[in-house]
């Protein structure tokens, strides 16, 4: 049995998408900027993709930014709205959970000469809205926090940072990396108070190098992508079509049954979590979000159990997958206060709607036939 | 310039006696395997060298880097042939090669000839002297000196004529393949694959065995094995590799064998696994990566405790050698930037906090007493489960 539960890292695309992807390549592969009628066929692509997300979110088709992905979108949201701020001030509020397509870009600002307050999580990865008020300066500019932590699940309060943020009277714009929320809860960004917003497609079952960004009609950034002024000039370079027309559709196949696919996930999330709570010497340390679980197994190495369970057709995922190319602890885990041990020992598990209960009984069944065994070998 | 052959010069196996035309066959043999085959060149033995002319365009860069790769090579020489020797002709010949490979003429030169055709209206001296005047006509920045030359060019007359004066140096050694075979422990560490090279480097074939620990190790960590073993097997040629599932075994040794001497029996079963590979690949000595202190299980006691095991020789070609010295070769060799990825493999997991660095092997036999009745199953399991890969060097 093949049971894929790390959705969180990419997910499969839809049939639907892959085809219509397909349909754009083989016929429609005009260049949206040429002016016969190939051209118009493909920008027909953009435009519609545009009108579905501006439905979801709510918002104007045109505060819709295409670009290839989540890492992207973070890079032109932050180091584009520094830039445009520059004058007005160089502190950046963020927090000490994101990924690190937020993390290392504010890091490389900091060469630029630009302050970083990280703030602190407490023990759900939820962060310090009191904090958040104390760090807030004359001089702050932007404040970017995450929508779902990708590691553990765990939903950032948006709306009550938007309040904190509105509260202080100042001219600060707001970021938030939806890449782990968008497809998985709803968003309206004007009503939550987000000024700048990244999405990625791969994540909800569209293609990889695909996602937009969100900015709110009246906020200026300065684009990272200069060249033939696409997208208003916002990010100069051929539309990806094809991908765009995927994301688009993808996009409206979750929205569509949003409140249906997500109330069963969150069912699944909940009676997985049962199955596994009578395992000795785990923690759970899932957030609220409909599809990430993440359990620390005591006394086994995390890589460990997970090519244990690969061996078993189970794929799941150690930290988060970005990072776990190199052996390095998670950011999260660590600032949840969690342990240097028990951070090597976490798995995390990402369901999608495609989860049935089965699967995830089979993979309850394999985790604690693999259990005993593993930690008999710790390193002593 | 437009070389259209290269003299393929050796040093050691001109040494040989009778032995000799063998040495020649393997040298000739392997040329043609780095260049997969004679589709785009001709290779004949010539007089105490090999001649490896193209037989129509062909890519300079990579015909060398492939030259590079064959032991026994001591020298690459680039060359132009030309069938015409009459002195006026031959005369324009070496200008025009000058003139093509020196665009800065500010050096000077000799020229050296030599003349298989006796027959010849000059002899070697006279064509040397009026080769090098026409020379100095030619080129007025070039200056004589016959002491100790920037460049010399050299211009031969045999059955052709070979001007050249470029000699790039080979990796040296003896061909693969005339000094039998050895069965390789590779990991995928930084030192094996560089011992693999090493003593391939004397002549020898190898193939290797890997151990890993499913699910301790992960499938990338074998596929870098696969991928390191593709990168010397450039060198060595085609590499039968059997990758050995060690887990059953290890955790036997850690549930029953003291944690102190974990590495040590481990060990101990790998050069038995190994040594029975060997055997069935007509192998007559084992290679490791192994260089004295490196770490505790390679100190001299440690060493000796492993070695008592097998019943042929075990050659460590880098057991003399210091860490940089081996980085040195591994990243010449290219397979550095792989090997110190970061994938753990059986040796890293196991690890005791304090293993013992000086072993008594009655000790060790002891304790490996307490695997008497698993043992002999588990190792003819991993000797049967294990898969062989064929790996062929990385094609580009």
């Amino acid at each position: 049995m093949e049971v894929y539960l790390d959705n969180a890292a990419t997910s499969k695309a839809f049939d639907e998408v892959i085809e219509l992807c397909g349909k754009v390549m083989r016929t429609d592969y005009g260049n949206p900027s040429s002016l016969h009628n190939k051209g118009l066929d493909a920008e027909h692509y953009i435009r519609d993709s545009k009108d579905i997300i501006a439905k979801i979110l709510k918002c104007n088709p045109k505060e819709i930014i295409f670009t290839s992905g989540g890492t992207e979108s973070n890079n032109t949201a932050i180091i584009g709205a520094a830039r445009a701020k520059v004058r007005r001030g160089k502190h950046i509020i963020t927090s000490s959970v994101e990924h690190a397509s937020v993390k290392n870009v504010t890091e490389f600002l900091k060469n630029d000469g630009y302050e970083i307050t990280y703030l602190p999580v407490d023990s759900k990865g939820i962060v310090d809205l009191n904090v958040l008020r104390d760090s807030i300066r004359e001089d702050t500019v932007l404040i970017s926090i995450m929508g779902v932590n990708n590691e553990v699940g765990a939903v950032e309060p948006l709306e009550e940072i938007a309040n904190v943020i509105r509260q202080s009277g100042q001219d600060i714009l707001f970021h938030v990396d939806a890449v782990q929320m968008y497809g998985k809860l709803p968003i309206n960004p004007k009503k939550m108070g987000i000024d700048l917003m990244s999405v990625s497609g791969h994540k909800l079952h569209g293609p990889k190098g695909t996602g937009f960004l969100y900015v709110r009609d009246g906020v200026r950034i300065l684009p990272l992508i200069y060249g033939g002024n696409q997208q208003s000039g916002m990010r100069s370079g051929t539309e990806n079509v094809p991908g765009i027309a995927g994301l688009g559709l993808a996009s409206k196949i979750v929205y569509d049954s949003l409140d249906e696919t997500m109330k069963r996930m969150s069912n699944l999330k909940e009676s997985f979590r049962e199955m596994i709570s009578d395992i000795p010497d785990i923690k759970d340390n899932s957030g609220d979000a409909p599809h990430i679980v993440s359990i620390t197994f005591a006394g086994v190495r995390s890589e460990v159990l997970l090519h244990a369970l690969e061996d078993k057709g189970i794929y799941v995922s150690s930290g988060s997958a970005c990072s776990s190319n190199k052996p390095e602890l998670s950011n999260t885990l660590i600032n949840m206060g969690v342990d240097n041990d028990a951070a090597e020992s976490t798995l995390r598990f990402s369901l999608s709607r495609y989860t049935t209960e089965e699967e995830l009984r089979y993979t309850a069944d394999a985790v604690k036939e693999l259990l005993p065994m593993l930690r008999r070998f710790t390193r002593r | 310039m437009e070389y259209n052959a290269f003299l393929i010069k050796y040093a050691e196996i001109g040494l040989k006696g009778k032995n000799r035309y063998r040495f020649e066959d393997a040298l000739v043999r392997q040329i043609k395997y780095a260049l997969k085959g004679e589709s785009e060149f001709r290779i004949t033995k010539e007089q105490g060298r090999i001649l490896v002319e193209a037989k129509g365009d062909y890519d300079y860069d990579e015909t060398v880097a492939a030259l590079k790769t064959v032991f026994g090579v001591s020298a690459i020489c680039p060359v132009v042939i030309d069938d015409d020797s009459e002195f006026e002709h031959l005369a324009k010949l070496v200008c025009d090669y000058v003139d093509k490979a020196y665009p800065d003429k500010n050096f000077t030169f000799k020229v050296m000839t030599k003349r298989a055709d006796k027959k010849y209206p000059m002899n070697s001296m006279e064509l040397a002297a009026n080769l090098g005047e026409k020379l100095l006509d030619a080129f007025a920045e070039m200056k004589v000196d016959v002491h100790n030359p920037d460049v010399l060019v050299h211009c031969e007359l045999r059955t052709k004529v070979y001007v050249y004066s470029v000699e790039i140096p080979g990796p040296g050694g003896m061909p693969v393949g005339t000094n039998g075979k050895a069965e390789l422990l590779l990991s995928g560490g930084i030192d094996s694959p560089v011992a693999g090279y090493m003593i391939s480097k004397r002549g020898v074939n190898i193939d290797a065995v890997y151990f890993h620990a499913p699910p301790y190790t992960s499938e990338r960590a074998k596929e870098k094995v696969v991928d390191l073993a593709k990168k010397i097997a450039k060198y060595t040629g085609p590499i039968n590799l059997h990758v050995v599932n060690f887990t059953d075994i290890q955790l036997a040794i850690y549930e029953k064998c003291p944690h102190d001497e974990l590495t040590i029996i481990m060990r101990r079963y790998m050069m038995r696994i190994a040594e029975h590979f060997a055997k069935e690949d007509d192998a007559q000595a084992l290679v490791t990566g192994e260089s004295i202190g490196q770490v505790a299980s390679q100190t001299m006691y440690s060493l000796v405790a492993t070695n008592e095991v097998c019943t042929i020789p075990v050659f460590r070609p880098l057991i003399g050698f210091d860490k940089q010295e081996i980085i040195d070769i591994s990243e010449k060799i290219d397979t550095y930037e792989t090997s110190i990825l970061p994938y753990e493999d059986c040796c890293t997991i196991f690890v005791a906090k304090h293993p013992v660095t000086k072993p008594n092997v009655n000790v060790i036999k002891c304790s490996e007493r307490k695997l008497d009745d698993v043992i002999d199953d588990l190792m003819e399991k991993a000797i049967e489960t294990a898969e062989t890969i064929r790996v062929h060097p990385h094609k580009v």
